[in-house]
């Protein structure tokens, strides 16, 4: 073989091992989509979101009381992490330049996207659960906090970042001040991406479980007081998953599924918006 | 008379307009500072707590802690050797297969992928890092545990397993879960983050070298190999030790597949724990005292390695694509 056919071939087995990288890849998430809407979608039903989840031995049931919880503890969650995350978020863009505090925020904001989320529970554990009696919903609700804001700082930041020194400079020429310059021009003119940010780190935490089993831990009852133990749909999985009851897996595949299309859809959603930008 | 008025009354009002903007943005400046801080304050807060909780565990065994291999709840005596060696074990088994495949990815969506593929097939490796752990979790346990014990472990030891030296990792019977099940569902849970930021970095290497390769007759494999990786190493480096780092601290998809035994497995096959499933599973149920303390004690262990390993990544991640626009 000469020299020449020896490097078409190393080429070719390189490339075609590539395209199996590739399609390990893509069959991973049909296969996991795939096996959820054939074990879930049949547990979609009208009990699914109006029956409370079955005692242990019990038939039938459903999740609503883990999906209002659920529903609660983002619903809160989001409306504390976006104004902390994106007011942050401008202070990395628009004073952090040189501060050396803005770089190490910067640098520990980074790691705090992928550190342990089942730390992130211990330590609301050891401030809130330990000193504010007990586990609740307000707990739940701080950890997942404590994930999403550095997805909503870096997007804001990044954001902030991609404008055009032209337009502040404009701004600054009418003689605005600072925080309006930041708030009705640099900020308004991201406002697709920083939307983009938020989504992204509600379908982040829309499926957290770790940070949810020590501080909103569950609650097999209905209920939409937060300052109690609060039913959530990713510790039901995980607890139903687990059991030897039947209808108690076929519920955790159900919300699994339900979990799944939510994150997605999510995910997507906040794609489209960041495409459509030019719209806004 | 008017001139002095008109003159006047803009005048004052500009200074006193002046002040009132640099008393806001002083304001607007000390505001978001506020803001910022608690990120730094989280990871103050996450060191203090944890590692005041875990004070008793630590005085009470000393460094036994980390070396001691018994976990035991009636005794009362807690060691962490376990439970460290299958986080770092599953993790780094699990680097082992995702790398590799990462590289693949990269490499097909930046250089041989059709250009109207690479957005829809992006999309699905991103898509991949979305699908939450507990899902990897549940899928792992009931769908893919069962295949693995009945169609591959026993292919395994059929052929590997009759190896000298290496058969003993492939020992002990097919259940289907344990050490290895738990590293290939952490494998396909970090390959997203690795193959984006390899992704990344392939795309910084600037035109101009790529082209002189092709154009002195290299292929697509010999410029990936000897132009691409060599010029994207550290941040390539940086991509896996974020996969690394992802995977020492996940939770949910480890639990359910890994079979929380809190003995030293004794091959790939068995059931082992890590860190993060140990939590997970006891946290809920354990007594205050030396047992939630030693809890602590590992959640402080794991928060640790892994934000070292992540600082390690970030550092090379920031080196490896600022090289761009050079």
């Amino acid at each position: 073989m000469s020299l020449y056919t020896q490097r078409l071939w190393i080429n070719r087995i390189g490339i075609g091992l590539s395209m199996l990288a590739m399609a390990i890849g893509f069959a991973a998430l049909l296969w996991i989509l795939w096996t959820l809407f054939s074990k879930g979608f049949s547990a979609l039903d009208w009990d699914f979101f109006t029956k409370d989840t079955p005692a242990p031995g019990s038939l039938g049931g459903g999740l609503r009381n883990a999906i209002v919880g659920s529903g609660l503890i983002l619903f809160v969650t989001t409306f504390v992490s976006t104004p902390f995350g994106i007011l942050a978020g401008i202070y990395l863009a628009e004073f952090g330049d040189k501060s050396k505090f803005a770089a190490v925020t910067r640098f520990v904001t980074d790691i705090m996207l992928s550190a342990p989320s089942i730390v992130i529970g211990l330590f609301v554990y050891a401030l809130w659960v330990v000193s504010f009696g007990g586990f609740s919903g307000w707990a739940g609700s701080i950890a997942l906090s404590l994930i999403a804001i550095p997805v909503v700082l870096r997007t804001t930041e990044n954001m902030l970042r991609l404008v055009p020194p032209s337009l502040r400079e404009a701004a600054f020429a009418l003689g605005a001040p600072r925080w309006q310059v930041s708030l009705k021009v640099t900020l308004r003119s991201v406002k697709a991406g920083v939307v983009t940010g938020v989504l992204l780190a509600v379908a982040r935490v829309t499926g957290e479980t770790a940070p949810l089993l020590f501080t909103a831990l569950n609650n097999q009852f209905y209920s939409t007081d937060m300052s109690k133990p609060m039913g959530n749909l990713p510790v039901v999985i995980f607890q139903f998953g687990m059991s030897p009851y039947d209808n108690w897996v076929q519920l955790a595949w159900g919300g699994s599924l339900l979990i799944a299309l939510l994150v997605l859809a999510i995910n997507i959603g906040a794609r489209v918006i960041f495409r459509q930008k030019d719209n806004f | 008379m008017s001139e002095v008025s008109t003159h006047g009354l803009p005048q004052s009002n500009q200074t006193t307009r002046g002040k009132l903007f640099k008393l806001q943005d002083l304001a607007f400046h000390q505001i978001t500072m506020v803001f910022a801080m608690i990120v730094l304050a989280a990871l103050a807060g996450i060191i203090v707590s944890l590692g005041h909780q875990a004070a008793p565990a630590f005085k009470e065994f000393g460094w036994g802690f980390i070396w001691g291999d018994v976990w035991s709840i009636p005794d009362e005596k807690f060691g962490a050797r376990i439970a460290i060696y299958g986080t770092l074990i599953t993790s780094l088994i699990a680097l082992l297969f995702a790398v590799p495949i990462s590289f693949g990815i990269a490499l097909f969506l930046t250089e041989t992928c059709p250009t109207w593929l690479r957005r829809p097939l992006g999309t699905a490796i991103e898509l991949l890092a979305g699908v939450p752990s507990i899902v990897f979790g549940i899928w792992g346990l009931f769908i893919f545990a069962p295949l693995f014990s009945n169609h591959v472990q026993p292919i395994i030891q059929d052929t590997l397993g009759k190896l000298p030296l290496v058969g003993g990792f492939f020992a002990g019977p097919p259940i289907g879960i344990g050490i290895l099940t738990a590293s290939i569902v952490l494998a396909l849970m970090v390959i997203p983050f690795i193959a984006s930021v390899m992704r990344d970095v392939f795309e910084t290497v600037p035109p101009v070298l790529k082209e002189s390769a092709y154009g002195v007759g290299c292929t697509t494999w010999e410029v990936v190999w000897n132009i691409v990786l060599p010029y994207t190493r550290v941040g390539v480096i940086g991509g896996v030790m974020l996969g690394l780092g992802r995977a020492l601290g996940e939770t949910m998809a480890v639990t359910f597949v890994i079979g929380n035994s809190s003995r030293l497995p004794a091959s790939l096959f068995s059931p082992g724990t890590s860190i993060a499933s140990t939590l997970a599973n006891e946290f809920g149920e354990a007594e205050p005292g030396l047992h939630i303390s030693s809890l602590f004690a590992l959640g402080f262990l794991l928060f640790v390695i892994t934000f070292f390993v992540l600082a390690v990544s970030r550092w090379l991640i920031h080196r490896g694509t600022k090289k761009q626009g050079k």
